[in-house]
């Protein structure tokens, strides 16, 4: 048992991480304080939230060249307090967290504005307590303390969730998060109790976990478990069914922080379990993470592509963006276990670069998102369009986050994809011939996956942006104030930074790798250009390209502006077959997704309702409801409440048989006792 | 083997309390009820007293004072005067009939008895063979909770319950602490203050007192 005294070294980074989480647990009481001046909250208490997570970003940075760094707090249960814990891979997600939520929270302090005093102050608190609590799950160093963190985490994001609780269907999204975050937390709980071999290890230290070698049987059991309950935080396929009830249902910062960051937390989860705590891995391991991802990464962009509310479309984008991080994580345990460390070295660069980079994309199009809904008051793209005209920095900046989405170079998405796709490619060799013949497939998947990706991309911005108004209301439409834009800003920076210097962002992944799989991703390609494992075989530099873009780019513009314009242009009477166009002729988000419905109509249940031929202002619903639910879900619902009917006939309210109930019950225990 | 005189005594009063306890199943009126309730106190306080004279434990007189004062004079009492004050005197109907109650009050002692029948022999004291009648009481007293629909015979059942306990805990261990007896009879007395006050909101709640009116509280 460690002394209960703090071990002080000097200014660490991390007891620096461990003061902002202080800062953030006062701002998030100083909030409650002054609830009855919400001007103080929005531009003192907010802003200074986001310093605090810059400040965490910078930490996570000093973290990753410092040495380790340890730290007992005093607080917990008697003799067994918090233990945390910097290394790289902590410091990593730490500047992850600080990165994406640094933009997103100065976006809240002006998005926050009018919002009501009482929700206004409740909703700093547990803003900021999840903050907290996300950052103490990436330093926990214990399974005690990283279960207290992880609750935290997900009470806070319950709460923030349900802001609206008034609406019925608010909480039964929140309900049903709570649900699976908690069936999640027991299966990790029970990983926790394997892990320490049901009380041979003597701490819940995860020194001491690391240090002792579970037979494989009970590793793996962990495995699973871990696999199970961090996978019910991501969103792994089937136990994604609460991401898109409770993203949509959360206010625009908050959803951009649980699908830029909490998800995120899961992945550190499963990677800390999978690589640092459990030491050997079996060799299945990874090929079921394969398997799940992919299923994940095609089932999520699929519904991504079918969906006519915007923030539900993010939260099926985030689904897949999750599988794509996972097939990321497979694949570096299959080429860890077999022996292939610069392959998995190289995968697991992608999958850490994939992570950070969709904290930054997913953050940005989430608060974008938000701006609209703001703005003009509904989430259905069948009533937007045309937005870009009265948001034009809304619409820019969300057009930055949505090409890095789509995977489309200079920025950073393209990176991690391309990455991943290098280590898929670069597999044959696998010592497993069965696996050497399945890996093109799931490249293939993954392949589908960032091509279709970039389809629903170009519905989410084409329809919501481009076009006409679909509804006349829309002109009234606003900009967001400065603090929003600077916000978007930040995030839309840092996609296309970590775009064009991969070369920097794999030297700061670096540390990660080489602690968890003890080798690093060679870069044979210098400062400018990305060249994994050789130069001769893939290459890819960014600035290069980018400024090829450009110079094209400007070529094409100053020649179409020389040769054609200034000739006298007439048009025709028919105005080529458009004499008159208005909204409702555009492509819909329906129509948009319509053949991806057809081509994956399995996958769904799809509901339409047509309209009349006669009806003067004909509406097309067309939804798509997710086989899973309908197929895992509702019967273990209908179990629960048929169950729970047989259970409340023993109520019935007559006071004599609830005492024969315990007459009977007297009876048997007295017979019993005998 | 005789046994000496008093204890003859305890156990004609041990059969006595199992005696009152059937006249308290068939009693189909409250006012009887309530003076079977106090003669079971009074049968409970002379063997009280008597044990207690006959093993030299004293602090029993003063549980049999206590059994004296409180369930044959203050509650039967209090019963009286609410059952006057309600006006609610009238043939009880119990929801299972009176003959198959009695068969089941049977069946309940002679389980009573076999179940007392280990137990009695582990303990050392004079009285133990009335153990097996004093758990017949507790169950027989559960019993008429059960078959009564009406709000006052429960409490009385329950009451008699207390009884049966009490003679139990006198028959094996000649009795609980003093402590603990003061403590149990001052939540007895609280009990039918509370429970007094409840007969009236009950009434008019439902206009009677008939538990089975409280179905309508429950969910659904």
């Amino acid at each position: 048992m460690t002394d209960a005294i703090p071990v002080d070294p000097g200014f660490t980074p991390l007891a620096g991480a461990w003061w902002i989480v202080l800062l953030w647990l006062v701002l998030a009481f100083a909030g409650l304080i002054f609830q009855r001046r919400p001007h103080l909250i929005t531009h003192l208490i907010i802003p200074l939230g986001a310093l605090g997570a810059l400040g965490m970003a910078l930490i996570g940075a000093a973290g990753l060249v410092e040495p380790v760094s340890r730290f007992v707090l005093p607080i917990g249960l008697p003799d067994l307090p918090f233990h945390l814990r910097l290394d790289a891979l902590s410091a990593f997600f730490l500047i992850l967290l600080g990165g994406a939520a640094f933009g997103v929270t100065l976006y809240a302090s002006g998005y926050l504005r009018h919002m009501e005093r009482g929700a206004l102050a409740l909703l700093s608190l547990w803003y900021h307590l999840f903050l907290a609590g996300m950052v103490m799950v990436m330093l926990a160093d214990d399974a005690y303390a990283f279960m207290v963190a992880w609750e935290l985490m997900a009470l806070s994001s319950y709460f923030l969730v349900t802001t609206d609780h008034d609406i019925p269907d608010i909480r039964r999204a929140g309900f049903l998060y709570l649900l699976i975050a908690h069936v999640g937390a027991v299966s990790l709980l029970l990983c926790f109790g394997v892990l320490q071999g049901g009380g041979q290890i003597e701490s819940y230290s995860f020194d001491a976990i690391r240090a002792a070698e579970p037979a494989p049987f009970w590793s793996s059991v962990a495995f699973l478990l871990a696999l199970f309950g961090f996978g019910a935080k991501a969103g792994l396929v089937p136990l994604h069914v609460w991401l898109p009830e409770a993203h949509p249902a959360a206010p625009s910062p908050v959803s951009a922080l649980m699908s830029g960051v909490m998800l995120k937390t899961a992945i550190y989860g499963l990677l800390r379990v999978s690589f640092d705590l459990l030491g050997t891995q079996a060799s299945w391991w990874g090929i079921l993470v394969l398997g799940l991802g992919l299923i994940t990464a095609v089932y999520g962009v699929i519904f991504a592509a079918v969906q006519s509310d915007m923030k539900r479309l993010l939260a099926w984008s985030s689904i897949e963006n999750i599988g794509v991080i996972l097939v990321g994580i497979g694949l570096a345990m299959i080429f860890h276990t077999d022996g292939k460390g610069g392959l998995a070295a190289l995968a697991l660069t992608a999958t850490l670069y994939h992570a950070i980079n969709h904290a930054f994309f997913k953050g940005l199009l989430f608060i974008g998102t938000g701006a609209v809904l703001h703005a003009t008051g509904t989430r259905l793209m069948g009533e937007l369009g045309g937005v870009m005209r009265f948001m034009p920095w809304t619409a820019w900046l969300t057009l930055i986050g949505a090409l890095a989405i789509a995977g489309l170079p200079p920025l950073n998405g393209f990176v991690s994809e391309w990455l991943l796709l290098q280590a898929f490619l670069l597999s044959p060799g696998l010592s497993q011939p069965y696996l050497n013949m399945v890996i093109p497939v799931a490249a293939a998947s993954i392949a589908l996956a960032a091509a279709l990706a970039a389809y629903v991309m170009v519905k989410f911005f084409g329809v919501v942006f481009l076009g006409q108004p679909r509804d006349p209301n829309l002109k009234n439409a606003h900009e967001v104030c400065w603090p929003q834009r600077l916000g978007m800003i930040w995030l839309a920076l840092g996609c296309i930074l970590l775009g064009l210097m991969p070369a920097q962002v794999i030297g700061w992944i670096a540390p990660v790798v080489q602690q968890l799989i003890g080798q690093t991703l060679h870069n044979d390609g210098g400062w400018l250009m990305l060249a994994p494992v050789d130069a001769n075989r893939a290459s890819y530099a960014p600035l290069i390209f980018f400024l090829v873009v450009l110079a094209v780019l400007l070529l094409t513009f100053l020649a179409v502006r020389k040769l054609y314009h200034g000739r006298i242009r007439r048009s025709d009477p028919w105005d080529c077959g458009y004499p008159e166009q208005d909204a409702r002729m555009q492509d819909s988000a329906e129509g948009f997704g319509q053949p991806i419905r057809q081509i994956f109509e399995s996958f769904m249940r799809v509901e339409r309702e047509t309209p009349d031929p006669f009806d003067r202002h004909p509406k097309y619903r067309g939804d798509s409801r997710d086989n899973i639910w309908l197929l895992c879900y509702a019967p273990i619902a209908r179990l629960a409440a048929w169950l729970s009917d047989q259970t409340g006939r023993l109520q019935h309210g007559r006071i004599q048989w609830y005492l024969v109930y315990s007459f009977a019950t007297l009876i048997f225990l007295l017979v019993f006792t005998r | 083997m005789t046994l000496p005189i008093h204890l003859q005594i305890v156990n004609l009063l041990a059969a006595l309390l199992l005696l009152i306890s059937f006249a308290m199943l068939s009693q189909r009126r409250i006012i009887g009820l309530v003076t079977l309730f106090a003669w079971q106190g009074l049968a409970l306080a002379v063997s009280t007293a008597l044990v207690g004279w006959a093993t030299g434990q004293h602090h029993l007189y003063y549980s049999a004072g206590i059994t004296l004062i409180l369930k044959v004079i203050v509650m039967p009492w209090i019963f009286y005067a609410l059952v006057k004050k309600l006006d609610v005197d009238r043939d009880v109907e119990p929801m299972i009939n009176i003959p198959t109650t009695m068969l089941i009050g049977i069946a309940l002692v002679i389980f009573a008895f076999n179940l007392a029948l280990p137990i009695s022999q582990l303990a050392g004291t004079v009285t133990r063979s009335t153990l097996g009648i004093a758990m017949a009481c507790v169950l027989l007293a559960f019993l008429m909770m059960i078959t009564r629909s009406k709000a006052i015979p429960q409490v009385i059942g329950f009451l008699a319950m207390e009884n049966g306990l009490f003679f139990a805990a006198t028959s094996a261990t000649y009795g609980m602490p003093l402590v603990v007896e003061l403590g149990v009879a001052l939540d007895v007395l609280v009990g039918v203050f509370v429970l007094g006050i409840f007969f009236f909101q009950i009434r008019e709640t439902f206009d009677s007192l008939d538990l089975k009116h409280m179905e309508k509280l429950r969910e659904r």
